[in-house]
């Protein structure tokens, strides 16, 4: 084996020897077995896609590289030398970096502070020196051809250009290996393709990257390598070459996943949600829609047109300035959350850690939280009442728990979306509203949400499904609204429901004004 | 997501009872046997009936207030005025009584004082959304300033012999009414946090507010009711004070809003709120009562003992927390 070589460019290493390798790693969590000895290995000028369900481990293995979790067994080597990394300091002083998919930096602090953070130029008396680290950090927004202005407050800033503080961040220790996790989830198109431009300049500097995504044709494009997990076990890893997409799957799942659509019949019932002139003195205006039985209602648009404020005021997170919500045909006001459950109107958010899942209390008692009055009895828990209501809709989602009394927080993304679907069913509800409800999802989870959407609609349950992927809105709505701008662009049925017109009104191009 | 997958979850990974082995409650309860062993070999005068029975009176005052106190802290809130409350309350009293007011009535003075403070708590914390932190720091000053203005160096003492006996009467042999009391508050609270549908909202928000006003939970309404109800207990436990004195000044419980909550927090209730229970608070009183009361025997100052308390309530924070760095 080469001697490792204490040098900026990491190039000349021999790029079948593993800058990083992990073997062995084993990790548990109480009633979880989150790693079964899985081994993972990072080439330097390679793209490693990991690959796997949620609760597969992929977050686990990221933390346990980065230093955020201590593996109970297993061995980490970097270039060849085993190390231990007590502390996220430890590994990023081995030049291992993270950019998370909800990018961890500061809004209060500039750009220069958020790329320096921790590793600041100093000058005379250990004073920060501002004058180089705005230098510095001007050089590596250069380099990465970000026009940003290293003195630009963070929350300035849209979720592109963070993500590009969180690069040039990890430039700036002169990370050799980058761990991505799913970057490109809030990006648009085009900043997508900057991103992968990115990639591959990293990728020429010789610096190895784990690339995390749900997203197959993105790894097809960026990928060299693959390693794919299981339920915390390692399946196969190898070269991208090798494999095509139903390999992955068969991989990612143990089993061939149908990736078409589920077939339903689509017989609406009586109209259950009108909305009239709904409007908001900033977010939306003049919102009017329906919505049957057994019906479900795509809300297309691009990321900021509104939607999500739209629910949240069907929901009582924020109060409309005008129009009125009718509920079978009864006019209804909701002015809180707790309004709208009584009202039959419940809301899966797209964010699930801070707005969904109650992190540190068991799974039962998520779930039965809004259902209490038809658990207790004057006032009074019955826990055995609770824990047959959880156990009823929890089995029926099939979520992965050790159980019932465990805490939501050990549990993976998926089956935190999981309990928080299970809560709102067990309210019986007449209108669910999902916003986002496959995102950061993987294939398995996928479909196992849209053949759920499905059954529930042929239930008689009205569906809202806000969606951001074509695919999706156009797999599952029998209707779809399009927003643009906080105005509805567009309602399409049928034949009018195609991808084109969909990014059409959409993006308001070629719009004919009346 | 077929009936075919679906897999059979337990509801418990432990019974409670393998939780209750391991809880805080048992380490706490471990903790006030030997402190009251240790108070039995060093003072002959500690295991006397009437002793014992005095000494229940260093605690049931604050642990009735602790016990409201220990729902707000789980809710993520916390009341820093309630010493201040029951100097308000006291005075209100005093002048009411000064004012020919008998005992039925003074009660209903002090309750309705203590709701009162706690609604102006509550509406500044939950409508005006201003942390509770400060809201308290601003009304401690505020209502033991008020008590101030009306009673100067003066003092209230012309309360009605009947009053007398929230303080100082006894139920049967060495068995005061605040005893009393305070078993029944502590059953009030218990069953009312732990048994309740709005206890477990208190549990529910104190975890993440945000999931819980998104889970149909009407956050403000719950906290506003946590503060009447340290309103109302302060108010409890400013009767029960006046009556044992009998007298006020303002000076009347001054310093208890820490001693409260250090009784909270060493009861195992979570000061970032999310956890904690009843029975914790319970044992954390007895603990605090048996150490201050062993230390009296033993003739030792006042600022000694509130050394000691300190110390022990950092060291019961920061043994598990070394327990667990020298474990993993």
């Amino acid at each position: 084996m080469q001697p490792s070589i204490a040098s900026r460019d990491y190039a000349p290493q021999t790029a079948d020897v593993p800058v990083l390798a992990l073997s062995g790693i084993t990790k548990s969590f109480p009633g979880v077995k989150a790693l079964d000895g899985v081994s993972l290995e990072l080439f330097p000028g390679q793209v490693t896609a990991l690959i796997g369900e949620n609760g597969a481990g992929k977050s686990t293995i990221v933390k346990t590289l980065t230093g955020i979790y201590q593996p109970d067994a297993g061995e980490i080597r970097v270039a060849g030398k085993p190390v231990r990394f007590a502390s996220a300091q430890d590994a990023a002083r081995a030049g291992i970096t993270a950019i998370h998919q909800e990018t961890v930096l500061f809004d209060e602090l500039t750009v220069a502070e958020n790329i320096f953070i921790g590793h600041a130029p100093r000058g005379r008396f250990g004073m920060i020196d501002w004058a180089e680290m705005r230098r510095r950090a001007r050089d590596i927004l250069a380099r990465i051809d970000a026009e940003l202005d290293p003195d630009t407050p963070l929350r300035d800033l849209g979720i592109a250009s963070k993500h590009l503080v969180a690069i040039a961040r990890a430039l700036s220790v002169d990370a050799r290996v980058v761990v991505m996790d799913e970057p490109t989830a809030a990006l648009s198109h085009k900043e997508i393709e900057e991103l992968y431009e990115l990639v591959d300049r990293l990728k020429s500097e010789g610096r190895a990257i784990l690339f995390i995504s749900h997203k197959f044709d993105e790894i097809f494009r960026i990928a060299d390598r693959y390693t794919v997990f299981r339920d915390g076990a390692h399946v196969g890893s190898g070269l991208m070459a090798d494999v095509d997409e139903a390999d992955l799957v068969r991989m990612m799942v143990g089993r061939d996943v149908d990736q078409i659509f589920p077939d339903r019949v689509k017989s609406p019932g009586e109209e259950v949600l009108k909305v009239v002139g709904y409007a908001h003195p900033t977010e939306f205006d003049d919102i009017g829609f329906s919505l049957r039985r057994g019906e479900i209602l795509g809300v297309y648009g691009l990321v900021g047109a509104g939607r999500s404020e739209v629910m949240q005021a069907l929901f009582g997170i924020t109060r409309p300035s005008k129009g009125a919500v009718k509920i079978d045909g009864a006019i209804k006001v909701i002015r809180s959350p707790a309004d709208a459950v009584a009202n039959g109107i419940v809301y899966v958010p797209e964010d699930r850690g801070k707005q969904g899942a109650v992190i540190g209390m068991p799974i039962f008692q998520n779930v039965t939280l809004p259902s209490l009055s038809q658990t207790s009895h004057r006032g009074f828990l019955r826990l055995a009442e609770e824990f047959a209501l959880a156990r009823r809709y929890t089995e029926r989602l099939d979520l992965r728990a050790a159980a019932l009394d465990q805490d939501v927080g050990n549990l993976s993304g998926g089956n935190q979306q999981k309990v928080v679907i299970a809560k709102w069913l067990a309210t019986q509800p007449k209108v669910i509203i999902l916003d986002e409800p496959t995102k950061g999802i993987d294939i398995g989870s996928k479909a196992a949400v849209h053949a759920f959407m499905a059954e529930l609609a042929a239930e008689g349950l009205a569906v809202i499904m806000v969606s951001s992927e074509i695919p999706e809105v156009l797999g599952m709505s029998d209707r779809v609204i399009v927003m643009r701008e906080g105005l509805i662009a567009a309602e399409l049925e049928g034949d009018a429901l195609t991808p084109e017109t969909l990014v059409r009104h959409a993006a308001g191009i070629g719009e004919d004004r009346p | 997501m077929s009936d075919m997958t679906a897999r059979h979850l337990p509801d418990r990974l432990q019974s409670p009872a393998a939780r209750l082995l391991q809880s805080w409650e048992l380490l706490l309860l471990g903790l006030a046997i030997a402190i009251f062993i240790a108070n039995s070999l060093a003072s002959p005068y500690f295991l006397n009936a009437w002793n014992l029975s005095d000494a229940t009176f260093n605690f049931t005052e604050k642990a009735m207030i602790a016990f409201a106190m220990a729902l707000l802290i789980i809710a993520g809130e916390i009341d820093l005025s309630v010493a201040a409350i029951i100097a308000l309350v006291s005075t209100a009293m005093g002048a009411a009584a000064a004012a020919g007011a008998g005992t039925p009535l003074l009660v209903l003075i002090g309750l309705g004082t203590g709701l009162a403070c706690g609604a102006f708590n509550g509406l500044l914390v939950t409508r005006l959304g201003l942390p509770s932190i400060v809201v308290t720091i601003g009304t401690m000053s505020l209502f033991r300033g008020v008590s101030f203005i009306i009673l100067g160096d003066g003092a209230y003492r012309s309360y009605p012999p009947e009053f007398a006996y929230f303080g100082q009467g006894y139920v049967g042999w060495v068995i005061s009414f605040e005893f009393v009391l305070f078993g029944l508050c502590a059953l009030a609270y218990y069953v009312l946090l732990h048994r309740t549908n709005f206890g477990r909202s208190v549990f529910a928000i104190g975890n993440n507010a945000t999931a819980a006003q998104f889970s149909g939970i009407r956050v403000g309404r719950v906290k506003f009711m946590l503060f009447l109800l340290t309103g109302l207990m302060s108010g409890v436990a400013a009767i029960c004070l006046t009556s044992r004195l009998g007298s006020t000044r303002p000076s009347i419980a001054s310093g208890w809003e820490l001693e409260v909550v250090t009784m909270v927090v060493l009861g195992g209730v979570s000061i970032l709120g999310g956890s904690g229970s009843i029975p914790g608070v319970v044992i954390a009183a007895f603990v605090m009562g048996l150490v201050t009361f062993g230390l009296g025997l033993l003739n030792v100052p006042g600022i000694v003992m509130s050394i000691f308390i300190g110390l022990m309530l950092i060291s019961v924070i920061a043994v598990p927390r070394l327990w667990r760095m020298w474990r993993g």
